[in-house]
């Protein structure tokens, strides 16, 4: 007989195990999926999650994606800490590449030291400055931050679009939806000759270890703590909770907009139409798989980076269709929150006595 | 210039056929938001019911079919969210996110061999009558069955939550789970009803927008419009009458965009399509100021978990 009991305290071990089992139960599914769809299951998860990262080359792919699903994770992580619902992020990416952009077309064939700096800093500022509408308007107008942040997207990416088919596209483009290319100073430098992981890398490591000490080393952080698990003693601690909804909005708003800029400034070096394949919103799901927890979110950018990688490459050699990446993204996190009832509850195996 | 007047009775129109998906939607979740659950997922929900409703249709040949297995699509669907919110006690937002996606994700999947397949007339009603009174003819006749449904649907969701005894439990289970399960109320079967109800509803806006709005199938055709219904339950303080209004208020923005180009306003049509989104802000803002008024209409276990064990 099975017995489901309560636990007196949620348990830390299963805490940290309940990522991994939720990869695992996705694999199953995958697989399932894929027997369903009428392929060879355990051929279409080599596909999707071996063959891609096997040769030095696709190690590097896979970094590239992680780096901006991390860098976005970390800045989502100091908002869903404190109970801040910003699903907007990939309004913020855009909105960052856009001034970022911008700001790298002002030195079109322009070169010196100081370009690459400003423009990344132009990215961040924009970011901020597109978070900031979502935590002005909820703290002073107590407006949803969920539905604010989500129509941002569609704004932002509506800009953008405006901005490479009409004022900004290329004059010697034929008419691509797509602006000039950046001078070499606007570019992140590339790390390995023939490779296309650039230097973005270091700014996701650079959050990493400011937001683990932010978290754990700060007044900042334990006061982030408190208010996720009760806005009421937060109140009553006599923290100042507005502030502290816009700076984190703000922190996550740089985040998301340096990774636009690492994108745009990357192997990319021009804005165009589609600068982000939903990296904000994925973002979201690695941020919950590394349980908001810098360590984790390294991981767990890694693990949901093959998805994107796995997709394409089923695609070009098994002709699984490229969506199951999506399909997979959704899957992790059911199961994540799923497993999560094992935080709260025993399962007990008892005897059929009666 | 001479206007036609039955021409404005067919913008009018045109309008409300635009308004219906996001009734439809919006008083699903309504329902679902009143028993306290709060579900991210309607867009996701929304285009698994528009892939159904398009490839039902183009395999079976049945209307019927297609339009019930669209809702079924999102009843199965929801089951998902429902299971994990309400037996796993999972978190309700993050659910509905994951939902989304995943919906995003498996309609593509499906939809992939239903790309460039037109789609199949769709009967309306009273078409005869369109003709015989200037300007209320267009707007009244000649119309689907899923319009006339959509349009009779805020008014009977009123009646049912404000006289009837069930409505009287679904918001009993939405303000107050304590007292309801005390009363003998099972609050989690209450809350799994309402949640496939709007799974339901969203599916059958899916499916009209799907087989009847523009009848094709196309990757990500909702395009947001799952979020707008979820705006127009805020908009309409969770008064199923209000979102008529709202619905109409975003059916105008968008057919407006479509007049406004074939006149030939020079505004860039991008500033057009995010008139609706940028709305969507304006009003919430506008809606929510009054921090009071909103916490009285919200219902108050809005989002939150309930466990017999608490």
């Amino acid at each position: 007989m099975i017995k489901i009991v309560k636990r007196d305290q949620p348990s830390r071990a299963i805490f940290f195990f309940t990522p991994v089992l939720a990869i695992f139960l996705t694999l199953v599914a995958g697989g399932l999926i894929f027997f369903i769809l009428g392929f060879k299951p355990f051929e279409a998860l080599k596909f999707f999650f071996i063959v891609p990262i096997a040769d030095k080359y696709g190690f590097s792919e896979l970094l590239l994606k992680a780096t901006p699903l991390c860098l976005i994770a970390i800045g989502l992580s100091f908002c869903f800490k404190s109970n801040n619902w910003n699903i907007g992020a990939e309004g913020q990416l855009t909105f960052g590449a856009i001034v970022s952009g911008g700001v790298a077309l002002l030195f079109y064939e322009q070169e010196g030291f100081y370009i690459l700096p400003i423009v990344i800093l132009a990215g961040a500022i924009g970011g901020m400055l597109y978070a900031s509408i979502p935590a002005i308007l909820k703290t002073y107008f107590n407006t949803n931050e969920i539905l604010v942040s989500l129509m941002l997207v569609y704004v932002s990416k509506l800009i953008l679009d405006y901005l490479v088919v009409g004022p900004w596209s290329n004059p010697e483009g034929f008419n691509f939806p797509e602006t000039r290319q950046f001078s070499d100073s606007a570019k992140l430098p590339l790390l390995f000759e023939g490779l296309r992981i650039h230097a973005g890398i270091f700014l996701a490591l650079a959050a990493v270890i400011v937001s683990w000490f932010v978290f754990y080393k700060t007044y900042l952080g334990f006061q982030m703590k408190v208010s996720g698990f009760s806005l009421k003693t937060a109140k009553y601690a006599g923290y100042k909770g507005k502030k502290m909804i816009i700076l984190v909005f703000l922190i996550s708003g740089a985040c998301a907009g340096l990774a636009g800029v690492g994108e745009i400034t990357g192997p990319i070096g021009q804005l165009h139409r589609e600068i982000s394949p939903d990296y904000g919103f994925t973002a979201i799901i690695v941020a919950f798989l590394g349980r908001l927890h810098p360590v984790g979110i390294i991981f767990a950018s890694l693990v949901v980076a093959i998805t994107y990688l796995g997709a394409e490459t089923a695609q070009i050699f098994m002709q699984i269709p490229k969506y199951t990446g999506q399909v997979f993204q959704g899957m992790i996190l059911f199961f994540l929150l799923a497993s999560d009832y094992l935080l709260f509850f025993k399962i007990k195996f008892i005897g059929s006595k009666k | 210039m001479i206007i036609d007047i039955n021409f404005i009775g067919l913008i009018i129109a045109s309008i409300m056929a635009s308004a219906v998906p996001l009734i439809l939607a919006s008083c699903g979740e309504l329902i679902t938001e009143r028993s306290g659950v709060l579900n991210l997922g309607v867009e996701g929900m929304m285009i698994i019911g528009a892939i159904s409703g398009f490839a039902l249709m183009t395999v079976t040949g049945s209307l019927i079919i297609a339009i019930f297995g669209a809702m079924l699509a999102g009843v199965l669907i929801s089951t998902i969210f429902a299971f994990l919110t309400q037996t796993l006690i999972t978190n309700h937002v993050a659910t509905g996110l994951a939902l989304t996606i995943f919906g995003i994700g498996i309609s593509a999947m499906i939809g992939k061999n239903f790309v460039g397949i037109p789609g199949k007339e769709f009967p309306v009603l009273f078409e005869n009558l369109k003709d015989t009174i200037p300007l209320i003819g267009p707007i009244l006749f000649g119309h689907s069955i899923v319009f006339y449904f959509a349009f009779a649907l805020p008014f009977v969701t009123n009646y049912f939550l404000k006289k009837t005894k069930l409505g009287l439990i679904v918001r009993a289970v939405g303000d107050s789970p304590v007292s309801a399960s005390n009363q003998g109320i099972k609050v989690r079967l209450v809350r799994y009803l309402c949640i496939l109800y709007g799974g339901a509803m969203s599916g059958l806006a899916g499916a009209y927008l799907s087989m009847i709005y523009t009848p094709q199938w196309i990757e990500n055709m909702t395009g947001g419009r799952g979020w707008i219904a979820l705006a127009l339950v805020v908009f309409s303080t969770w008064n199923p009458i209000k979102i008529l209004i709202g619905a109409m208020i975003f059916g105008g923005l968008t057919i407006i965009q479509f007049h406004m180009q074939a006149i030939g306003v020079r505004i860039p049509v991008q500033f057009l399509t995010a008139l609706p989104y940028i709305v969507t802000i304006i009003v919430l803002v506008v809606i929510s100021r009054d921090s009071r008024k909103i916490r009285l209409s919200t219902p108050s276990s809005l989002g939150k978990s309930f466990h017999k064990d608490n």
